[in-house]
């Protein structure tokens, strides 16, 4: 408990405080969770003397914080409008179809989170996908479901090293 | 503290003397090689391959010294990786890691030639060694994409040697603020950022404007889809934006700035934050900038994410810490900005437009350009394209030449549809206005804009009305929903435009399409939703037969529209493998072992599952 609350402080800190960095005490906080936990999110209205609603305002006007906490795994696929028109719309359904995930959503297995995005200005490599910072160029939907099948969960590699040993 | 004070530059003639001894320890027979580390080349590797060339000097214990160098982004991304060699600017491009090697020991041993990497061109087949005997380069003037591709962008050292704050220095020792603006003003400067505003006004009027303290602020947050020219100037030569913003703040009188940029860039702001703190490291941010009385510094904030935040007045919600709705302008920024306090706000290519005009003079950046729009504009040329990239050129270069001379033409000898400029708030601009000059004036009078720079090509097999449909329901999605006319009227449009584009189109659409966008235009809060129609007005003023087809014969003439055309099975490259027929879900496909597929047109839904499984490409769009 202790220690969470030691994580406000250490960021408040950074910013000395000021309400005006609060969209980058929140990209921090997010950093250091994966997402934005309700709890922190009250300590930091409490710290910062500033209405709860106000934060939680902030948290899902813009679309990069997330509430909930994200898949092992990030998949990003570019929307911009040259990926558009080479395909993205049909890359998003088929991975939607295939994995029962929504854009903006995670796995039910935790796997992956996936994320449709404005424009990625990676426009001579479209249709981009970023798997884990990775750049796929010229994606397809044939090939977008082959990267994501590839992506292996850490509780499935003990297993097969456990089996291994 | 001491160490940071022999760094320290004081004084113009430090600055000096320190250019003149970066250039003279640069060894006349010494060796470079520039790997380009841009995000499009960063995407297909080129970190790697930079890796690999460290390694490759290392190992080959030469004498003569060679250089590898990380630079920004050379613009031709769609040929990348890139490499660049020194001596003899010889340019490789594609580069993949086993080609290392033979680069290395071919030319930068040897100084010869590796043709298999060179550029060659699609139509004479000439090889191209050098940046200027490719067309794409040839045709382009660069003023804020010069030192791209040449500098390292995380070595401030390597700004200072050509010349970097140079532009500085002369505008804090031998131009009041004054005559700073009256220098923009001359040079007759416009904001890059989409409005096209005269950049000097907004200077003047900021300076002029009671209150203390006073902010500049660098607009960042390039949230247009398909354009990425602020990405990378921001990424391949930071210091530019910097130095603009110092000189800017002088003339202002600010003593705070702030970048805004979009989170989706993470190198941007890599390389932001790391030339911010070699800068205050060497004195030209923070307490009496090169010792004079002016002081100065920058912030950088991180977007969240909101395409809204690129509108001054949201953007700087934002910065104050609430969510990024903006407000009416009729109390202006320059007056009442950023914490109700006098604010200047441009784009990233206008801030780095600053420094050229400081160094080179009004007289010979309004030499370049046409009447009411001077100097250069980089635009990012992608689509159905050959060559993708940014381009950098003179304003009033016709569409044409842009597409055909320096894009190389329509991808794949498809046929010119037409380019969409400036982004959502933009339009379509079909082939009979090719001859154009692109200047901000000229891009409204076709009813679309020059915005921040994105250039779209779109061939024969793009439907019109679902790129009005895209823009639409991306600006619907981006709307804050502040104001009823932008939230309420572009639900309603995107409604109309679905339905069209479904095959349900009823008579009277078209002209529900064409009264909405005044009531927005008249009504709307924000530029986000005055300009939002332009795609579907422009669009209809040049493409209205496609709508007509589209609502009356249920048909779309580029095939695009789902259930709005028809997939048959070419029976000369039909294998009949079988799997169309497996993947069908209505089995609307029938056909026997070794005879070619059929598709029973009665039972089809159209779904395109065929289409997509097909190995051999045998089913088409009719």
């Amino acid at each position: 408990m202790k220690g969470k609350s030691k994580v406000i402080e250490t960021i408040v800190k950074r910013y000395e405080g000021d309400t005006g960095m609060l969209i980058p005490m929140m990209q921090d906080l997010q950093e250091e969770y994966g997402y934005l936990p309700a709890e922190q999110l009250r300590h930091l209205a409490i710290k910062l003397d500033v209405p709860l609603t106000r934060i939680c305002a902030i948290a899902t006007f813009y679309t990069s914080f997330r509430l909930a906490p994200k898949g092992e795994h990030e998949v990003t696929l570019c929307m911009g409008t040259v990926c558009y028109l080479k395909g993205a719309p049909q890359i998003l359904e088929t991975i939607c179809e295939e994995f029962q995930v929504e854009a903006g959503g995670t796995t039910s297995d935790r796997l992956f989170s996936l994320q449709a995005v404005n424009c990625v200005g990676a426009c001579a490599l479209a249709p981009v996908m970023v798997v884990d910072g990775k750049y796929y160029d010229g994606v397809d939907p044939k090939s977008a479901l082959e990267i994501i099948q590839g992506l292996s969960s850490s509780k499935e590699a003990t297993v097969e090293k456990e089996a291994q040993a | 503290m001491k160490k940071a004070s022999k760094k320290i530059i004081d004084t113009p003639q430090k600055l000096e003397s320190l250019r003149n001894k970066l250039e003279k320890q640069k060894s006349p027979s010494a060796k470079s090689i520039s790997i380009c580390i841009g995000t499009g080349c960063a995407a297909q590797g080129s970190r790697k391959i930079y890796e690999l060339f460290c390694e490759a000097v290392k190992d080959s214990g030469s004498k003569v010294e060679i250089n590898t160098k990380c630079v920004g982004c050379h613009g031709f991304c769609e040929r990348g990786p890139i490499v660049v060699v020194q001596p003899g600017d010889i340019l490789y491009q594609n580069v993949e890691e086993p080609d290392v090697e033979e680069i290395f020991r071919e030319t930068v041993l040897k100084g010869a030639i590796v043709e298999r990497l060179l550029y060659k061109d699609p139509t004479t087949e000439a090889l191209a060694k050098t940046p200027d005997e490719i067309p794409f380069y040839k045709s382009q003037q660069r003023i804020v994409l010069l030192n791209n591709g040449i500098i390292d962008p995380t070595n401030i050292e390597d700004y200072i040697a050509v010349g970097g704050y140079g532009a500085l220095s002369k505008a804090l020792f031998s131009m009041s603020p004054d005559e700073i603006i009256d220098e923009v003003d001359k040079a007759g400067l416009r904001g890059r950022g989409g409005g096209g505003f005269n950049t000097a006004r907004k200077w003047r009027s900021c300076r002029n404007a009671e209150g203390t303290p006073k902010y500049v602020i660098c607009n960042g947050d390039e949230g247009d889809p398909g354009a990425f020219m602020d990405r990378s100037i921001m990424e391949g030569n930071p210091h530019s934006v910097i130095e603009g913003m110092i000189i800017g703040a002088y003339a202002i009188g600010s003593s705070q700035g702030y970048i805004y940029v979009r989170n989706e860039y993470p190198l941007a702001v890599d390389h932001l934050t790391n030339a911010l703190s070699q800068a205050r490291e060497r004195g030209f941010l923070g307490e009496n900038i090169l010792g004079s009385s002016f002081s100065f510094d920058i912030k950088i904030n991180r977007g969240g994410g909101a395409f809204v935040c690129g509108e001054s007045t949201a953007l700087m919600a934002s910065l104050e810490g609430r969510t990024g709705e903006p407000r009416a302008k009729y109390v202006h920024t320059v007056e009442s900005g950023l914490n109700e306090k006098p604010t200047n706000l441009n784009n990233v290519e206008t801030w780095a437009n600053v420094p050229a005009i400081i160094n080179k003079g009004s007289s010979w950046f309004a030499s370049i350009g046409t009447e009411g729009s001077k100097g250069t504009k980089v635009f990012s040329l992608v689509g159905n394209v050959e060559n993708t990239g940014l381009v950098e050129v003179p304003m009033g270069m016709t569409l044409r030449r842009i597409i055909y001379e320096i894009g190389g033409g329509v991808k794949n000898g498809k046929k010119f549809k037409a380019v969409q400029t400036g982004g959502p708030s933009g339009g379509c601009i079909p082939a009979e206005h090719l001859d154009t000059p692109v200047d901000f004036d000229e891009l409204t009078k076709l009813g679309s804009m020059m915005g921040s720079g994105g250039m779209i090509v779109m061939d024969e097999d793009t439907c019109m009305v679902n790129v009005a449909k895209y823009f639409v329901e991306f600006l619907k999605k981006e709307s804050c929903g502040k104001c009823t006319p932008c939230r309420e009227g572009l639900s309603q449009m995107l409604y109309i435009l679905e339905r069209i584009t479904k095959g349900e189109g009823e008579a009277g659409d078209i002209e529900k399409l064409k009264t909405l966008p005044k009531l927005l235009e008249g009504t709307a809060l924000c530029a986000l939703g005055k300009t939002a129609a332009n795609p579907v007005l422009s669009t209809i003023r040049y493409f209205q037969k496609e709508y007509e087809t589209h609502i009356k014969e249920q048909r779309c003439p580029a095939k695009v529209c789902k259930g709005l055309f028809s997939y048959e099975i070419d029976a000369e490259l039909c294998k009949a493998c079988g799997i169309c027929k497996k993947e069908c879900p209505v089995d609307a496909i029938s056909g026997e072992k070794k005879v070619p597929h059929v598709i029973d047109q009665e039972k089809c839904t159209k779904c395109g599952n065929c289409f997509l499984k097909c190995p051999f490409n045998s089913i088409i769009k009719v």
